[in-house]
């Protein structure tokens, strides 16, 4: 199965171990990545509060890049990307008049004919060969953590139920791990604070952290780069502010998935993060 | 040959302002068959309609057309004045001057041109009218009520004590429906148990009433005054006649940890079971799905223990056919059981409760004997959460209109609360406070400054829990969306109210409208607020909107009193304007030719076949037969027929072609 593939900044900066485990598990999958040629920033970060129109004809390009390259779907395993690409190709869709618009400044065609899935909806069409794969079950006690880029706003992804999210925990399951029941799935982490006010991170992070291990959790699965950043980054700010030495790990979907079907740590990018995130043999 | 009279009304500025009547009256005067055109000011005043009684006798009209404003409105007016001065009330037709011209175009010349065109074209149909007999049907003088709640009982009472005989059906074991399980009612905190138990005896003991538990509507047919119900007795598996009540089976039932639907499922039942000690009948039904006997063949401890030998495992479900001639609807409303709000946690955590589910812990009835312990242990709540709006007024995960109640219950609720927890806190959460009726803005009022309940205006996030207490997280819009966050031994959401399940389907069996949401929709929103529009079945109490127990009893009494003057008369009349097959003088000639297509095409299953048969009895034709009295005149068996042998008395094809062949 071929799928348009776009990193996006962040799995090339900060989160590369994301990008590094997404290219691992594709083709354990018999998944295809096709990245989308000559692909520009999304985004996310700023654009949408300085200059609307920005906002919109950065993921527009992109759109327009992946049109002209032929394909129909495209995978944004950043949630923040997903999210932004998702908001202007609907916006796009409701506004003909304004897709001409973007379409003049982005001096590109743009008909509007690719989709935008998250890692979670790709990797669900797995579930039935998914079981089959896992040779080396994640046999651990997980929080699933959404955060909010995900699921919200649920008229445009339409993904999953916005309040309590299933499909990763589905997917942990499937891979032999217990999901618990905790209380901030889908709470904001405080990304957008990320570099500026370390001290609402470390409140904000040190909130789903701290639910986490109360609720048993060996590991907190994410499967956004800025959930994971900070969460993993910022925890010496966390621990200091809960004055408490957590050392749970922060996973992304692909890494937990890929050790249970046996993939090597290192190519999963796992000696990258900050809290060491090599699950303890013994449990696995 | 034709005298047509033509009559104009200006309908004040509504149609002189657009269309210059004057003008119009003068040219339909050289319309052919026209002998008087008048215009008038106000044509439904009684000077106007003394114009046209007076213009039939002096110019010896056979025909009147009344240019004014839409018939729905005025032409019973303008019929019952024409039938006044001796013409037949069918030979008046009305032009619509107003919803289908001066309303919808500007002032000028072709506004009036089209105004006398519209007139020409009623001069022409009225020419082929014929004077029609309004339908005679007889009636049967007995009701059906469908749903045993207090608007069921109260509609039943209200005909049975009017002189006339009702058949209360009530699908569950016991009639009383939610009042029965509510604690105290506002405005008054009376205890609804005490003003409900005493209707639904004398329901019970009333000469005029049958009442039929555990029964349900399975078909219906037949039309207003004549209708044919048949009612399926389920089997209670127990001989009502012999039972006595006394309740020994139930004692000894073995299996006796069934959720009990009554308490909301916070209380636990046995497989045979009353609902509630008040139930009327007292009689036990047997739970089939969870009954030892009839899972695995052993048990029958009931049957041993019954001192009268009412038990009966071979009982099966009956069908009961009723004549009925009118049926009130009362089947009531659900509350929003839901997981659309995951982020309230109800249905995971045991002391996220409903308002109903609330109204039994209070309730001295209830599993706690009115003692305030929460689900999961049974402690005291010292701090109560109250959600209200959870579901209503939410266009986007829920229901967009307003449960209406909720303001009121959940005051009456966090009121309740303190009354029995003095030292306790209740905080209600809510979007605007919606108390309009008799004592109800006081109600409130009482609970936020006497009873020291603390409303935060704002809506919940979410709900969790941590270390064993509720985690209320809101914001307090009041102080310019101030976050809040509450910690909570118990949350009680006020979830919307909701048509009963398989409403719509009810609906559709007895050809009522209902609405987007699946209430029962009225005849019309002002006037005739308790009618359907399907004659002859009314409305009463929460299965049409949202209500409280006052308006419900109100507009019961409405359906009753509608039911009564229907059974006043022993004959009703109807508008003839109905379908008829053509029959040309002797019967054989006809022609239908029997295909019944047009059977198949009526929505309302008025008609019927007939044969025709010699003298000798043998078969000649089976023909079309239009039940006059099914019939709702709305042509489709005209479109359909091949033939051309049905047609709408008052718009025949004949009627329809010359309107079309004049413009
Ligand atoms: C939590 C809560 C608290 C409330 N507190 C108050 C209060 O304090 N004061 C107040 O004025 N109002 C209160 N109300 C409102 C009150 O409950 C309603 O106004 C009232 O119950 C409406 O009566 P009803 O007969 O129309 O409907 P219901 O009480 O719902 O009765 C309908 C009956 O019809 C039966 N039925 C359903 N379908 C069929 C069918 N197909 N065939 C036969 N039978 C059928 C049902 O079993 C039921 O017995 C409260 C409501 C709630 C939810
Ligand atoms: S024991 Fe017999 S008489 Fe008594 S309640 Fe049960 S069925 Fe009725
Ligand atoms: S009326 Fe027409 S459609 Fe109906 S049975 Fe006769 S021929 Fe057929």
């Amino acid at each position: 199965m071929k799928i348009g593939y776009y990193p996006g900044c962040s799995l090339l900066g900060s989160s590369r171990e994301f990008d590094e485990s997404v290219r691992a598990l594709a083709p354990a999958l018999g998944l295809e990545l096709v990245e989308v040629p000559d692909w520009n920033c999304c985004g996310a970060s700023s654009a949408h509060v300085l200059d609307h129109h920005l906002a919109l004809a950065l993921p527009a390009r992109i759109l327009a890049q992946a049109e002209a390259a032929g394909l129909t779907e495209i995978l944004a395993p950043c949630a923040a990307c997903y999210n932004r690409l998702s908001t202007a190709r609907d916006a796009l869709e409701k506004d003909p008049a304004l897709a001409r618009e973007i379409e003049a400044v982005i001096d590109l065609p743009l008909a509007g004919t690719v989709r935008i899935v998250n890692i979670l909806e790709v990797l669900d069409r797995f579930k039935d060969v998914l079981p089959g794969k896992i040779t080396r079950p994640f046999a651990h006690k997980v929080a699933c953590y959404y955060g909010c880029l995900l699921v919200r706003p649920p008229k445009v992804l339409k993904f999953d139920r916005a309040e309590d999210p299933q499909s990763m925990d589905r997917l942990m399951a499937a891979a032999g791990a217990e999901p618990r029941e905790w209380n901030f799935k889908t709470e904001c982490c405080g990304a957008a604070f990320s570099v500026t006010r370390t001290d609402l991170v470390a409140k904000m992070s040190g909130k789903i952290v701290d639910n986490a291990v109360k609720h048993g959790a060996e590991a907190i699965v994410v499967a956004c780069p800025m959930c994971q950043s900070n969460l993993d980054m910022r925890r010496p700010e966390i621990n200091a502010h809960l004055g408490a030495e957590h050392t749970i790990p922060v996973l992304f979907i692909t890494q937990a998935l890929g050790l249970a079907m046996g993939i090597d740590a290192n190519q999963l990018g796992l000696q990258r993060h900050m809290v060491p995130a090599v699950m303890a043999p013994a449990a696995v | 040959m034709s005298r047509i009279g033509v009559f104009t009304c200006h309908c004040g500025e509504n149609i002189g302002a657009t269309v210059d009547c004057a003008k119009v009256a003068e040219r339909t005067r050289n319309v052919p068959g026209v002998v008087h055109s008048v215009d008038y000011k106000y044509m439904c005043s009684d000077p106007g309609q003394s114009m046209i009684k007076d213009a039939i006798k002096e110019h010896g009209l056979t025909g009147v057309v009344v240019a004014a404003c839409s018939p729905r409105m005025h032409e019973p007016t303008f019929r019952s004045a024409v039938e006044e001065a001796g013409l037949n009330p069918y030979l008046c037709e009305m032009a619509n001057l107003r919803e289908h011209c001066s309303w919808v175009h500007e002032k000028n010349d072709a506004t009036t041109d089209k105004a006398a065109d519209l007139i020409r074209v009623m001069v022409e149909k009225v020419k082929h009218n014929t004077p029609l007999h309004p339908i005679r049907v007889p009636v049967t003088k007995r009701a059906l009520v469908l749903g045993g709640g207090i608007a069921g009982i109260q509609a039943a009472l209200d005909i049975a004590n009017s002189g006339h005989k009702v058949v209360l059906v009530e699908k569950s074991p016991s009639i009383g429906g939610h009042m029965s399980q509510l604690s105290e009612t506002f405005p008054t905190l009376d205890c609804s148990q005490c003003i409900l138990t005493p209707r639904m005896v004398e329901a019970a003991r009333h000469p005029n009433i049958t009442l039929m538990t555990y029964a349900e509507l399975e078909k219906l047919e037949g039309f207003i005054g004549n209708f044919k119900a048949t009612i399926r007795k389920k089997a209670r598996q127990v001989d009502e006649k012999l039972c006595t009540g006394c309740g020994m089976c139930i004692t000894k039932c073995p299996q006796k940890k069934i959720p009990d639907e009554f308490n909301e499922g916070l209380g636990k039942r046995s497989a045979i079971y009353v609902p509630f000690p008040q139930a009327v009948p007292n009689k036990p039904v047997i739970d089939k799905a969870n009954c030892t006997f009839y899972k695995s063949g052993k048990c029958k401890v009931c049957e041993k223990m019954c001192p009268t030998g009412a038990i009966r495992f071979d009982q099966q479900d009956e069908l009961v056919t009723l004549d009925v001639g009118a049926i009130v609807l009362a089947t009531g409303f659900k509350v929003m059981r839901t997981d659309k709000f995951p982020e309230y946690g109800f249905g995971k955590y045991a002391d996220v409760i409903d308002g109903l589910q609330f109204e039994r812990l209070a309730s001295a009835s209830g599993p706690t004997l009115g003692v305030m312990k929460r689900p999961s242990d049974g402690k005291e709540p010292e701090t109560v959460v109250f959600v209200a709006c959870s579901g209503s007024r939410d266009r986007a995960k829920g229901v967009p209109y307003c449960s209406k109640i909720c303001c009121m219950y959940t005051a009456k609720h966090a009121m309740l609360y303190k009354h029995k927890m003095h030292h306790g806190k209740a905080y209600v959460f809510y979007m605007d406070i919606r108390s309009g009726g008799k004592d109800y803005d006081e109600f409130v009022r009482r609970a936020i400054e006497e009873d020291d309940v603390k409303y935060i205006r704002g809506r919940v996030s979410r709900i969790y829990e941590e270390d064993g207490q509720l985690i209320v997280k809101g914001a307090d819009t009041l102080l310019g969306g101030e976050p809040v966050e509450i910690k909570a031994d118990m949350v009680v959401l006020a979830t919307a109210v909701q048509a009963q399940d398989g409403s719509e389907e009810l609906a559709q069996r007895l050809h009522v409208s209902y609405d987007p949401y699946h209430f029962f929709a009225e005849s019309h929103p002002k006037l005739k607020p308790v009618e359907t529009n399907t004659a002859g079945i009314f409305l009463a109490g929460a299965c049409q909107a949202p209500r409280d127990i006052p308006e419900t009893v109100a507009q019961a009494s409405g359906a009753a009193a509608k039911v009564a003057s229907l059974f006043s008369k022993d004959e009703l009349t109807r508008e003839p304007v109905v379908a008829v097959v053509n029959r040309l003088p002797a019967p054989t000639f006809s022609y239908c030719v029997g295909c019944f297509l047009c059977q198949s095409a009526c929505p309302y299953q008025a008609i019927e076949a007939e044969e025709i048969r010699g003298r000798d009895g043998t078969l000649i034709k089976t023909l079309a037969k239009v039940n006059a009295g099914l019939c709702q005149g709305c042509g489709t068996c005209v479109s359909t027929c091949r033939t051309k042998a049905i047609d709408i008395q008052g718009f025949s094809n004949e009627q329809i072609f010359a309107e079309l062949m004049t413009l």
